[in-house]
Order: C-alpha cells, then structure tokens, then sequence
C-alpha cells in the first residue's frame, strides 16, 4: 500500500521535473524523487541502497547541483523544440521493457537466477570466512573488492576531470 | 551574513554530531547498513554545511585545496596499497586473508582498512567539486558586479 502511494508520488515528481522551467525547482524536485526512491528501496528490504540513495540522491547531489546552478544560472534558456524522435525512442524502449516483464521470474522467487548463482555460497560463508554479519559489506568491499576499487577510481577520476576543467578555464581569463 | 544568525548557531551545534555520526557509519558497516561511501558523503556535509554558511574563503582556511587534492589520492592509494601488501604477503591482490595470522581478523583489517580508503576520497572528492562550483560562482558574480 506504501509501495502504490510512493510510485504514485515518483511519478507525479517525474512529471513535474519534466514541465518545470524553473532549474532550481528541477533540483529541488531531483532531490525528493530520490527521496522517494531511497523510501521504495527501504521496502524492498534493501536498505545498504536506500542508505546510498539518500546520502548521495538527495543530499550530496542536490547540494552540488545547487552549487553548480550558482555557475550557471536559475532559468532554463534552451528553445522548446519539438523532441519526436527522443519520444519514439523512449516509448519503443519502454514497450520492450514491459514486453520483457511477463518472462522475469516472480518478485522475491527463490528460484530466480540470481538467487541460484554464487549469492548462496556468499550467504553460506560470510560467518565463518569473513566473519561479519553484514553480507552486503562482506560481498562489497571482500568478494568484489575489484569492482568497489573501480567504483573509487571512478569518483577520484571525476573529482581530478572537475578540478581540471575548472582550473584550466581560470588561466585563460587571467 | 547577520541575517543567518540562527542558521549559524543552529549548524555549529550540529556539525559535531554529523562527524560523529560519519564515522559511526564507517566504522559500522560491518554490522548495520553502510560503510565508507555513505559515511564519506556524510563526511564531506559536515564540511560542505561550513562553506555555506561561513562562507568558501572560512572552509578553505579549515580544508585547504592542497590538503584535499592529497587525500583524494591518499585514500585511492591506500585502497590499492591493500591490494599490494596482500601480494607481498603471499597472497593475491586484495586476497585479505593473508594481513593476519588468523585469515577471518585478516578479513576484518582488509575491510577495515579499504573502507576507510573509500570514505577518504569520496569526502574529499565531494568537498573539492563544492569548493570548485563555489570558487566559479563568486568569480562569476564578481564579473557581473563589475560590468553592472
């Protein structure tokens, strides 16, 4: 019932950031779908994502949104053109998306092929092996240790790729 | 800046409390939701709340740009310097088993010490993009006030 009345909300939110003009309301708007999101995970049970969604959706990335609009301004000053050929492509991509649904495995199925893979063998071990009893920390920063140092290289190349541009656009004013 | 009298006193009283709860997150990823992302995000709003309130030249007195473009780096290096000290302990790259003589308190280092990597980057790494935006904006506005 909870779930209805938050995709319910996330939508109207999706609405709005789409018709406002208004880039501090986008933000704005930005944040509490995220908001919402990190609410849906939460029932989901999925809470390690929830926590992420919140700290990084609707706090850190509204924060540094609002921060950029001080570079660049409140108003929206592209032309309203037409999007036809966007439209189609959302709408085709979304009907194969449902098309696709009926062939998914039921939601929470024990039998679905990501509860079969290697998620067992994590949840059997993480006790004895890691000893820790967070089997989402344990399968984050142990078993795929690799990707999460990826994952970090990642925001260490974003944070250099800021500070360049924006160093190298300050020489050529003075 | 008087206008934000309560703003002030009400963010210094909380600041303290952000950091806390900051590494409580670090520290707790073991055991409840969380871990060195979320607690590096919650880490760099503590700091980035600073700016906004006291202004870009206060926090960069509190976090100069040279301390945060060496932590961007130290936490990366820190992250990988795992990897290669389980290498020269007989191991595999990040195979954390081999950091103790008991591999499951190996384990609990190797996470320990990665996650702590982790939140070191992304806390500097958030508060270096706020620093950049804020630093472009003022010199912006600046321009306009002396054209205006």
């Amino acid at each position: 019932m909870i779930g209805i009345g938050l995709l319910l909300f996330l939508l109207l939110t999706a609405t709005g950031i789409l018709l406002v003009r208004n880039l501090f309301a986008v933000v704005i708007l930005s944040g509490i779908y995220s908001l919402l999101m990190a609410g849906t995970f939460t029932i989901l049970d999925a809470v390690d994502v929830a926590f992420t969604e919140a700290a990084v959706g609707a706090g850190i990335s509204t924060v540094l949104l609002l921060a950029a609009l001080g570079v660049v301004g409140q108003e929206d000053r592209g032309r309203n053109r037409r999007a036809l050929i966007p439209i189609a492509v959302v709408v085709l991509a979304g009907v194969m998306l449902i098309y696709a649904v009926p062939e998914m495995p039921p939601f929470g199925s024990p039998e679905a092929p990501i509860h079969v893979h290697v998620a067992p063998q994590y949840i059997e071990e993480t006790p004895s092996v890691i000893g820790i009893p967070n089997v989402v920390t344990a399968v984050l920063a142990d078993y795929r240790g690799f990707d999460t140092l990826g994952e970090v290289t990642v925001i260490f190349t974003a944070g250099i790729g800021v500070l360049l541009l924006f160093a190298g656009r300050r020489r050529k004013y003075k | 800046m008087s206008e934000h009298l309560i703003l002030r006193v009400v963010i210094k009283f909380l600041i303290p409390f952000i950091f806390l709860f900051a590494l409580y997150v670090q520290a707790h990823g073991d055991y409840g939701p969380g871990g060195g992302f979320q607690a590096g995000i919650i880490f760099s709003v503590g700091f980035i709340l600073y700016g906004m309130i006291f202004g870009l030249q206060r926090l960069r007195r509190v976090v100069p740009p040279h301390l945060i473009l060496a932590l961007m780096a130290f936490g990366l290096l820190l992250y990988t310097g795992v990897g290669f000290a389980t290498i020269l302990l007989g191991g595999t790259f990040l195979d954390y088993g081999y950091l103790s003589h008991d591999t499951v308190h190996g384990h609990h280092y190797g996470i320990f010490l990665i996650e702590l990597g982790v939140g070191i980057t992304v806390a500097s790494v958030m508060i270096a993009i706020y620093q950049t935006f804020t630093a472009r904006a003022e010199e912006t506005t600046d321009e306009n006030v002396g054209t205006g």
